[in-house]
Order: structure tokens, then C-alpha cells, then sequence
């Protein structure tokens, strides 16, 4: 399968969705127009609440990437990459990973434009990208939406996902590829 | 989240201060907050588009259907959730807009399935089982197509930009059986705690 055939099948996707849902809802006799109003409006509401917890967020994301203070806990995780055989470019992108999604997709273009996304560590960040999600992005959003503020054991559990896809990236790439 | 939000900002300047690069923070601040903003307003179009979409879906009872047909596995993930409830179905439509990888159309399902769960919530400051639960499979992200992805590597030149699949399937599956071994775990240690 090539990426442009994959491509198309997206491009049909959303619009067929689209195309479901009203044709589905059209049939059933729901008021498509003022329902879907009513929904855009829940979700404004939702994404204008959400602004200032979104910028405390990226502060202190920014603050902590742009101080350096991300390199030195790199540098401080080091030894571990040692034992499974990972380059440390990668150890920067799963902190970054689980940090910032731009940030992560910017490191990423930077590890393709410097060793070629056919290299082995151009592997190793495609599939690390596309095998973790922003995971305290995510969690830090989703629960203070709702207000939740003991996030109980969330954390460590999404950074235990994001560390299991890490290994399991490694030792797939090295497996397949070398 | 209030000791990590502090940890991450005085750590931050901390080590900007000690590098002698201190005027690194004003700017990131300002330019992190500038960003965030930005983030948000392509975000009401996005949210407002989809939840609009997925109330006439709910409202024709299409979500419903939906609902119906994954019962089983998600009575099992989430026990806590009563049969039929509409945050059953918001999860669903979340797990799959990642799953085919549309992240931008995730988001709003899962913010809408964040407030289903805590109306559930007994205590409105802690987080419930079930949204640890729920977001532990939406961290760990079981991505069928990374289209993203393998549009990055084709605009960087890679011979073979969807090679990356198959490894790509194998680290995200185990990452999400890692999340709900995990869940589950931790859920009966908290249990015993009790």
C-alpha cells in the first residue's frame, strides 16, 4: 500500500462520516440544523473555558523545554539508553513526545533532515511518533476541563504506555530493520 | 498537577538562571501563552464543527448503535459505567478518531467524554477509575494509520514512507496492553488500600 493510495482512502473518510450522520439523522426526522447548533454551541462553550488552563500548560511546557532543564534530564537518563542500546536522540523525543506534539513532530523532521528518515534512527522516531501521544498534554487538558484536580495515578500510568511503546519500539525497529 | 505545573516552571528557571541564558524565559513564556491561544482558536472551529456532527449523530441514535456494538469489551474496561450511558459511546467515537489517526477530531469526543465520566463522580476534585482507565488508552493511542507520519517521511524523501507500519502497529499495541495491565493493576492495589 503507498501513502498516496492511503491518502485517498482519508480523503473519503470525514466526508463520508459527514455524509452518515445526516443522511442517517435526515431520515430519522431530527431537526439536523438547530441540533447541530446546539452542539457547536456546547463546544464553543467547551473551548473557550478551555483557553486559560491551555496557556498555563504551554507556559510552563515552554518554560521547561527553552531553560535547557529538558537536556539536563536527558543527560540524567543517559545511562539507562546504554543498557538498551538507544541513541540518545531518541531518549530526547520521548520526553519531548509525552511533552509537546509540535515539539515532538519538529524534533522528528529534525532527526529525518540530519540522518534520513531511512536511517536507523529515522525509524526508530517514525514509529516512536506514531506509537505515543502527548500523554501529560492530554491528561493535564482532559482533567482540568472538567476540574478534576487529584489526578490520582493517571500519570504514571500514561508514562508507564509511553515507556512500554518506547521499548517495544526499539526492539521492533532493531528487529525488522538492522 | 499543581506539583508538577511548580516543578516544571521553577525548574525551569532554575536552570535558564544557572546557564546564564535567563532572558530564554521571558520570551518562552510570553511566546508558550502567544501559542496556547492560538492552539485554542483552532481548536473552538474544530470542537464546535465535531460536537455539532456527533449531536445529530446522538440525536438519530446512531451513536447508540455504535454504543450497543462494543458493549461487551467496554463493560469490561470500564465496569463503573452504567449500561447505555452516553459516555460510553463519546469514548468510542474518541478511541477511533485515534485509532485512524485524526487527533484533531479526537479531542473533542474525549472533552465531551470527560464531562459524561464526572457526572458519574462522586467526588468532583478526584479523578475516577474510570477516567484513569480511559485515559490511559487514549495516551497510549492505538494508531491503525499514522497518516501524519507517514506524510512527514514521504516530505523528507523516504524511499518506503509507510515501512514504518508494521513496527508502528506492533509498539502501540503494546503500549496500550501495557496501559490496561497497568490499569488494572494499579486499580486493585488501590482497592486493598482501602
Amino acid at each position: 500500500m503507498t501513502a498516496e493510495m492511503l491518502g485517498q482512502g482519508f480523503s473519503w473518510f470525514i466526508p463520508g462520516l459527514i455524509f452518515i450522520v445526516f443522511l442517517y439523522g435526515h431520515l430519522k426526522g431530527v431537526r439536523i440544523f438547530e441540533v447541530f447548533v446546539e452542539g457547536a454551541q456546547e463546544g464553543f462553550m467547551m473551548a473557550v473555558k478551555l483557553i486559560p488552563y491551555l496557556i498555563g500548560i504551554y507556559v510552563a511546557i515552554g518554560i521547561f523545554r527553552e531553560s535547557g532543564a529538558i537536556d539536563i534530564l536527558v543527560t540524567l537518563l543517559s545511562p539507562i539508553l546504554k543498557v538498551i542500546k538507544a541513541p540518545t536522540d531518541a531518549l530526547l523525543l520521548l520526553i519531548v513526545r509525552s511533552l509537546s506534539g509540535p515539539a515532538a513532530l519538529s524534533l522528528t523532521m529534525e532527526i529525518f533532515d540530519t540522518h534520513g528518515p531511512d536511517s536507523f534512527i529515522g525509524r526508530l522516531a517514525s514509529t516512536m511518533l506514531g506509537s505515543s501521544d502527548t500523554t501529560f498534554y492530554i491528561i493535564a487538558v482532559y482533567f482540568s476541563s472538567v476540574g478534576v484536580r487529584k489526578t490520582r495515578y493517571a500519570i504514571p500510568l500514561g508514562l508507564l504506555a509511553d515507556f512500554a511503546s518506547f521499548a517495544a519500539s526499539v526492539y521492533i525497529v532493531r528487529k525488522i530493520f538492522l | 498537577m499543581n506539583f508538577i505545573f511548580s516543578l516544571f516552571i521553577l525548574t525551569g528557571i532554575i536552570v535558564a538562571a544557572v546557564n546564564g541564558k535567563i532572558d530564554v524565559i521571558t520570551t518562552a513564556a510570553m511566546t508558550s501563552a502567544g501559542n496556547a491561544v492560538q492552539r485554542a482558536i483552532t481548536l473552538i472551529s474544530i470542537v464546535s464543527l465535531w460536537l455539532g456532527i456527533a449531536r445529530v449523530a446522538e440525536e438519530s441514535g446512531l451513536i447508540d448503535i455504535l454504543s450497543r456494538l462494543i458493549a461487551p469489551l467496554f463493560r469490561w474496561l470500564f465496569p463503573s459505567i452504567p449500561k447505555g450511558h452516553p459516555a460510553l459511546g463519546c469514548i468510542l467515537m474518541n478511541l477511533s478518531a485515534n485509532m485512524l489517526g485524526f487527533g484533531n477530531a479526537a479531542t473533542p469526543f474525549g472533552l465531551k467524554a470527560m464531562q459524561e465520566l464526572q457526572r458519574l463522580n462522586d467526588k468532583p476534585d478526584t479523578a475516577t477509575e474510570a477516567m484513569c482507565t480511559f485515559l490511559a488508552i487514549n495516551t497510549s493511542s492505538v494508531t491503525i494509520v499514522p497518516a501524519t507520519l507517514i506524510a512527514l517521511r514521504a516530505s523528507a524523501g523516504s524511499k518506503n514512507p509507510s515501512e514504518i507500519m508494521g513496527a508502528v502497529l506492533f509498539a502501540t499495541t503494546c503500549s496500550t496492553i501495557a496501559a490496561i495491565l497497568g490499569d488494572i493493576v494499579i486499580r486493585n492495589i488501590c482497592r486493598k488500600g482501602r
